[in-house]
């Protein structure tokens, strides 16, 4: 198997897709002439032509409608945002068109929409360009949420996200774009909805998605150093999210910390947090922990960034918190 | 306007300074950028700068004064303002001290009464929703100047504080005033399965909230010690419903049982005990059985050998051989040795009668029908009556040496051990030896220690020298 960037097998899913289906194809700004502002649609704009491969003006919510109104008529649509956080400006397609239209028709008009693009912060990239969207997505009804750590789970997931009837919202990061994975050459597909234990442990289970993932696996790394097995868990798909992965393990290690880049109130860690504790309340041996970003916009400064983003410091304290060490 | 200078945070770790000296007392005029004090941190002797002008209106902290990081040190001003406001709540005394010791007792409260401060957060959640604590937690991190936060810095993490669930506790009290227990869902699971009470397990995790690990490594003897020891400090709390780990069984006294209990309780608290010890060679005592062992039809047992030897001692020493009877000590004539047999309900004590005048042959066979008819209940109570001294042996169990409650009305009871082998010193070389104790428990109304010494020398030298026993 070849080790593969996180890029290469976005790219790599959207021309399998597109070879596979002639209504595929992917709009967006920078995305043609421009091999798109993070590469990852490099050498599509040759290979399918710009019926298929289209650069779009600065204008989300003009090109997340029109992918709406495409995805209506018939063909299946990937969008690409240059980041999710301008996204923002086409909230109203997304929310109220992509993931309400099929539920508002009696299911009569399907729209097979991919919303792509990078996710949360990457650095010092100020406040309004480092938020993490996907407690905000799985929010509402009618989308699927999307947020791999790793590129063989993006490539199984993307292919199945283009082939899927509803809209998906995918999340992908900056910052994980030049990150290697060995990944089949052979095509394969990965279920939507399925988490994956990543590591297994006896004492504490971790629950971490996209970026977060390789945080708490450092974090668990290091806690095996001082004999603390955690079991880490990346639920890949954030809605629909497999729930019942997380409560096996928990019922294994009476202990879980959940591991978020959203803010805290209302977010995936809160949701995952609350079925636990509902489902698995007799094996709870201490209230789940939860290690977020803060209820604070992402600061410039470099020190005050490295405050505010989860290290695995703070998984290690949580995790020490719920096993009751120190 | 009048400013305060606090008590900085001079390194990552200070929790307090204490003033080393001041560089200016009240009255003086201050630059920004004066050093006016030396503050000892946990690291180092600091310089303690002004960062703005004016004259010093108030020290509040003497030299020598440990101070919580924020704590006010030095008000400057204009000289005559007011300065009431900045030095507290009017009060004319020393803040910076006060301060110094709420912090202090705050500190002991947390520790000791994390309870109560988590039963007032609960009440804040009650009144602001449970979607208002987060947004709370934030509330506090805001404040984080005041010095009264400056000290959680060391509990709550601002940014990450919902991870601290507060220190862990520890402290046994996992009872809130409102006596509920604090236990882990899964605790409490573990506890029913198992029929313990959480009421009484000791909990190790926060708040002493009763965790998993507390169940698996509950044992019933931790309880009682738990329970005894929050009945001391606590009034009594409703006990949460439940059983114990394993039924209690009540088992009816016994006769035997209840005269053990009476008599011994008797002797024991009223007879002043005191215990000498012997460690007596047995090497020629274990030659000596070896040898008759060899030509006699019933086999004699060093307690044979041990019975015989303090009848011999008895005669020679009258007072061992007596019984306090109020106003007259009685000297036996007879010198009758009792000796323990174990049965499965308790012990008796069948009595060999005039064992001084016995040869070890008839000690032996007496000995053993002593013992059978004891384990098959038929000893009559003629065979326990009438002791004068009674040898208790444990030395088959591997006891190297015990104290024994005197059998009254017995004044002294003789509590053999087991001979061990030892390195002795013998013409200055070290030899293997043959050893045993015993442990005489003497009635001090009837026996003084020389008395007891004297006996007891005797009974070494005749199992010492066991010839001396045919004289």
């Amino acid at each position: 198997m070849a080790q593969k960037q996180f890029r290469e097998v976005i790219r790599e899913a959207i021309r399998e897709e597109m070879e596979r289906d002639e209504n595929v194809f992917i709009m967006g700004e920078e995305v043609a002439e421009y091999n798109g502002a993070y590469k990852a649609t490099q050498g599509l704009l040759d290979q399918f032509g710009d019926k298929r491969v289209l650069d779009t003006p600065i204008s989300e919510l003009g090109f997340a409608g029109l992918g709406v109104g495409a995805a209506m008529n018939g063909l299946r649509p990937i969008v690409e945002f240059m980041t999710f956080n301008f996204a923002l400006v086409g909230v109203d397609q997304i929310i109220n068109n992509a993931a309400k239209i099929r539920y508002m028709s009696g299911g009569q008009v399907k729209i097979p929409i991919v919303f792509r693009g990078p996710n949360a912060s990457a650095g010092q990239l100020g406040a309004t360009h480092s938020t993490s969207f996907e407690s905000f997505y799985a929010h509402f009804p009618g989308l699927i949420t999307i947020h791999p750590s790793e590129p063989y789970d993006a490539k199984g997931l993307l292919k199945a996200a283009i082939r899927d009837d509803n809209p998906v919202i995918f999340l992908e990061s900056e910052q994980m774009y030049g990150w290697k994975q060995e990944v089949p050459d052979e095509e394969y597909l990965l279920p939507i909805g399925k988490a994956k234990v990543k590591r297994e442990g006896k004492d504490v289970t971790v629950v971490a998605d996209g970026k977060m993932y390789h945080v708490a696996k450092k974090a668990a790394e290091e806690l095996a150093k001082d004999g603390v097995e955690v079991e880490l868990i990346d639920p890949r798909t954030i809605k629909p999210f497999d729930m019942k992965t997380v409560i096996e393990s928990v019922k294994k290690t009476n202990r879980c910390v959940v591991v978020d880049e959203s803010h805290p109130f209302g977010g995936v860690a809160a949701e995952v947090g609350f079925q636990i504790q509902r489902d698995a309340f007799d094996y709870l041996d201490a209230p789940v922990q939860r290690v977020t970003i803060p209820d604070v916009p992402a600061p410039f400064s470099r020190k005050l960034f490295d405050a505010w983003i989860p290290g695995p410091k703070q998984v290690i304290d949580a995790v020490n918190t719920v096993t009751y060490r120190k | 306007m009048a400013t305060v200078i606090d008590m900085p945070k001079l390194s990552d770790t200070m929790e307090e300074g204490t003033i080393a000296k001041w560089n200016i007392k009240e009255g003086d005029k201050v630059e920004p950028g004066d050093v006016v004090a030396e503050v000892e941190t946990d690291k180092a002797t600091m310089d303690l700068e002004a960062f703005d002008g004016g004259t010093v209106l108030k020290i509040l902290a003497d030299e020598g004064d440990a101070v919580p990081v924020g704590g006010k040190l030095v008000i400057l001003g204009e000289e005559g303002e007011d300065i009431s406001d900045l030095e507290g709540d009017g009060d004319s005394g020393d803040s910076g001290k006060k301060e110094k010791s709420e912090e202090k007792s705050e500190d002991k409260d947390d520790e000791e009464d994390k309870g109560d401060e988590e039963e007032k957060e609960d009440k804040d959640d009650k009144e602001d929703g449970d979607a208002a604590k987060d947004g709370k937690d934030k509330e506090k991190e805001g404040k984080s100047g005041s010095s009264k936060d400056e000290k959680k810095g060391k509990d709550f993490d601002p940014l990450f504080g919902d991870l601290k669930e507060g220190k862990k506790g520890g402290n046994g009290k996992q009872q809130d005033d409102d006596g509920r227990v604090k236990v882990s869902p899964l605790a409490r699971k573990l506890a029913e399965d198992r029929g313990i009470d959480v009421g009484r397990v000791k909990g190790s995790g926060p708040q002493g909230r009763v965790v998993k690990a507390d169940i698996e490594n509950f044992k019933e003897e931790d309880a009682k010690a738990a329970q005894a020891d929050t009945k001391e400090k606590e009034a009594p709390k409703p006990s949460v419903s439940g059983t114990s780990l394993r039924e209690d069984k009540d088992v009816k006294v016994s006769q035997m049982r209840k005269i053990i209990a009476k008599r011994l309780s008797e002797s024991k608290f009223t007879s002043p005990h005191f215990y000498e010890t012997v460690d007596i060679d047995m090497k020629r005592a274990m030659e000596v059985r070896e040898a008759i062992n060899e030509i006699s039809d019933v086999k004699i047992s060093f307690n044979d050998l041990v019975v015989k030897a303090c009848a011999v001692a008895l005669r020679r020493h009258p007072w061992v051989n007596a019984s306090w009877m109020g106003d007259v000590v009685r000297l036996h004539g007879d010198v009758n040795v009792a000796v323990a047999v174990a049965v499965d309900e308790g012990l008796l004590t069948p009595v060999i009668r005039h064992a001084d005048q016995k040869g070890l042959r008839d000690i032996s066979i007496e000995t053993k029908d002593f013992a059978t008819r004891a384990r098959d209940k038929k000893l009559q109570p003629e065979d326990w009556e009438g002791s004068t001294f009674t040898v208790s042996n444990l030395g088959m169990y591997g006891i190297e040496e015990f104290t024994a409650i005197i059998n009254p009305p017995n004044a002294a009871i003789l509590a053999i051990g087991a001979i061990r082998d030892v390195p002795v010193v013998e013409n200055g070389q070290v030899v293997p030896g043959k050893r045993m104790k015993v442990t005489m428990s003497s009635d001090h109304r009837v026996v003084d220690g020389a008395k007891a010494a004297e006996f007891l020398n005797t009974v070494r030298s005749l199992l010492e020298n066991p010839a001396s026993m045919l004289l």
